[in-house]
């Protein structure tokens, strides 16, 4: 076990991937000497040299088009979106040819590609820097879409998804990069792709969080314990695939589920999963599913962030509305302002 | 139109040299009135001023980022004069310069990278777009408020800036065939700073130059010096003129450098070295204009310390204005959705009334 912060756990699996196959080619913006934006391709191109690591034409659509035709010859692209608003660009690629190539072909062709993406907010960035974008790729059949929330996952969900014989979106969590944990690169342990991770174990009520947010579920039910109610959070690891069994074992189990993402809440990955707990586990379920997210809104300017994001006291003001004492809470949910 | 009508000078266009002696320009290309060289002098003195301001505020962690255009004044500068008032500039992140210079109040400039809201000027008002971060989409867009204003019988032309890294994406492309087809009143204005964060001009284009992308789209192309106001000017009022007087869609490519990292938070010791940057210092835009001037007699000693002194207030003022904290409401996330909130943006805003008053 070494203690590495999440750029660092990233950097190593890039670099193992790198040394144990070489059809892994890592490219993008400022991924070559500046070592990336964030560091994460930190030493690359030193190391491995210019052939495995290398800085492209600035041009999103260009990379992600790339990347299909070097997977499509019997590469392993792993690719870097400098920012989540900065893969737009590229988003017909995505949707159109990674997440369909194999479908069309009837699986002669597949796709073994990583499409790393700094995401999210909470770092004080000024616009287009900080979306949450992962309900675009999740909701593109063909697309597998992951996103670590501890060093250890990060190191291991990406070599895994290098692994994989389909096209990953993997998404960063930008302010979760300096933070440390311990990691057990090259030394394998248990949770694997597609499984969810229960990081805290609970009887009162579930919390469901992925990426950014598992920090914030945590704190909050650190909190909520101090006033004697104990919670469980699950930290998803993949959106895509969904791992209904965890979320599912969890919400039966307690009777009561928040789901808490950082992204507007519209139409969000939270949306699906309350739905899929809440058809899955309505017998179990003592109170609606609630969730806590980000505002329908453009991301904020730096100064205003912190009203928008999702924090533990939104995360504790939703659980007090799990109708612990019997009394269903008609009046909020039909909107006090409408 | 014939090739070589749309072709660029095989080199920069320069009126003056770096040790600030004049240099017989490519025919074609007048010499700018002295009034307004003198005028360019003295934007280019506040202009550099603001910048280090800007950056120092940055250090005080006054601005959230900000991306310095040191060494690009000719070209920031230049930009600004070629436009008339009631024409219209889309500007990157890193024209700051050229928007305080054409006039706009420098704290709602800096509005955007202090982080208060994501464009604090009015851009209708001021004829400015919002400084565009999504690389190269300006292009576009800049090449549709051209057609808008011939199809409303305007003379106005616009100016799109870009950088040498903008012009590998898609929509720099596109934007440069819509108006050529389109015959839109649009100048493309490449500054060419010659990095693109780390990457160096080298690895982002194997052109002879960016100004040889025009010549594929059928548009007008040339390249200058980007460090000689002098011939920035020139050019760009050539461009201006063409694209006024109904000749269509011009891209300048402007040779300069980006003297700072590329942001605050960018180390570029990682990737380029000092005597590099070095060998720049000696093409000083500022310095070779201010020595043209002065040896033309156009230029006494009296007015550059007047342009100093006019710089340090206005440095002091910006200082003195970005020394609080930026005014912000959090309702007002809720306000400029849509003209009108819908029912679930006006909870929210509910919920998190209720959350402030906890
Ligand atoms: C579509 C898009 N991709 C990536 C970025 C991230 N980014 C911001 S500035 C920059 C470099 C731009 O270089 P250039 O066009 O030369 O302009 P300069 O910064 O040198 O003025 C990059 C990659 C972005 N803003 N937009
Ligand atoms: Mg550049």
């Amino acid at each position: 076990m070494t203690t590495l912060s999440m750029a660092q756990a990233l950097n190593a699996a890039l670099r193992d991937a790198l040394r144990e196959d070489d059809r892994v080619l890592v490219f993008g913006e400022d991924v070559g000497p500046l070592g990336g934006v964030f560091r994460v391709t930190d030493g690359l191109t030193k190391e491995f040299g210019e052939q495995r690591c290398f800085d492209t034409p600035l041009a999103e659509a260009g990379i992600v088009g790339l990347a299909v035709g070097l997977a499509m010859g019997g590469f392993r692209p792993v690719i870097e979106m400098q920012f989540d608003a900065f893969a737009y660009p590229a988003f017909e690629q995505i949707a159109s040819h990674v997440a369909k190539l194999r479908n069309r072909t009837r699986g002669r062709l597949s796709l073994p590609m990583v499409i790393r993406i700094p995401y999210a907010g909470g770092i004080g960035g000024v616009e287009h820097h900080c979306d949450s974008s992962e309900a675009y790729y999740a909701h593109t059949p063909g697309l597998k879409v992951v996103t670590p929330a501890t060093a250890d996952d990060a190191y291991w969900l990406l070599r895994d998804a290098i692994a994989d014989p389909d096209p990953v979106v993997f998404m960063e969590p930008k302010r979760l990069y300096w933070s440390k944990g311990e990691t057990s690169a090259g030394d394998r342990r248990a949770a694997g792709f597609g499984r969810a991770a229960v990081l805290r174990e609970g009887r009162d009520a579930t919390l469901v969080a992925y990426g950014p947010t598992v920090p914030v579920a945590l704190e909050a039910a650190e909190a909520a314990a101090r006033d004697g109610r104990d919670l469980e959070v699950v930290d998803l690891r993949t959106i895509v695939p969904f791992d209904d069994a965890t979320v599912v074992a969890s919400v039966r189990k307690t009777g009561r589920c928040v789901v808490i993402q950082e992204a507007q809440g519209f139409a969000g990955v939270g949306a699906e999963i309350a739905a899929r707990v809440q058809e899955r586990c309505f017998h179990s379920l003592a109170a609606p599913v609630l969730r806590v997210t980000g505002f329908d809104i453009p991301y904020p300017p730096p100064i205003l962030e912190h009203s928008h994001l999702p924090d533990a006291d939104r995360v504790l003001d939703a659980v007090d509305r799990l109708q612990f004492d019997d009394e269903p809470d008609l009046l909020h949910l039909a909107g006090e302002a409408s | 139109m014939s090739v070589d009508v749309l072709l660029p000078s095989p080199v920069p266009v320069r009126f003056v040299a770096e040790d600030g002696t004049a240099v017989q320009p490519p025919t074609g290309y007048q010499v700018p009135a002295e009034e307004r060289l003198l005028e360019g002098f003295r934007r280019m003195v506040v202009g550099r001023r603001f910048d280090r301001q800007a950056t120092a505020l940055t250090k005080q962690g006054r601005l959230a980022v900000y991306p310095s255009s040191r060494g690009q004044e000719a070209c920031q500068i230049a930009g600004v004069l070629a436009l008339r008032e009631d024409d219209w500039l889309f500007p990157t992140y890193r024209d700051s310069v050229a928007l305080v210079s054409r006039g706009l109040d420098p704290v709602e400039v800096l509005t955007l990278l202090r982080g208060g809201w994501h464009c604090g000027y009015d851009p209708v008002a001021t004829r400015v777009a919002p400084q565009c971060t999504p690389l190269a989409t300006q292009t576009i867009h800049a090449v549709g408020m051209a057609d808008a204003l011939r199809r409303k019988g305007e003379d106005g032309v616009v100016m799109a800036f870009i950088g040498d890294g903008g012009t590998s994406e898609g929509d720099f492309h596109e934007a440069l065939n819509y108006a050529a087809v389109l015959g839109a009143p649009v100048v493309f204005f490449v500054q060419n700073n010659k990095y693109a964060i780390s990457v160096p001009l080298a690895k982002q284009s194997a052109a002879p130059a960016l100004a040889y992308k025009g010549i594929g789209y059928g548009i007008r192309s040339e390249q200058v010096d980007g460090n000689d106001l002098v011939a920035v000017l020139s050019v760009l009022d050539a461009a201006v003129e063409h694209a006024r007087t109904g000749g269509g869609p011009f891209l300048v490519e402007a040779h300069t450098y980006r003297m700072d990292p590329h942001t605050n938070a960018d180390d570029a010791t990682r990737y380029r070295d000092r005597q590099e940057v070095e060998r720049w210092e000696a093409a000083d835009p500022l310095a070779r204009l201010e020595t043209y001037l002065r040896e033309r007699g156009v230029l006494t000693a009296d007015a550059v310390d007047a342009a100093h002194e006019a710089a340090e207030k206005f440095a002091a003022q910006v200082r003195q204005d970005l020394n609080a904290d930026p005014e912000a409401d959090p309702f007002e996330l809720f306000e400029h959705v849509f003209a009108e909130a819908t029912p679930q943006l006006r909870e929210q805003r509910a919920l998190l009334a209720s959350e402030l008053e906890d």
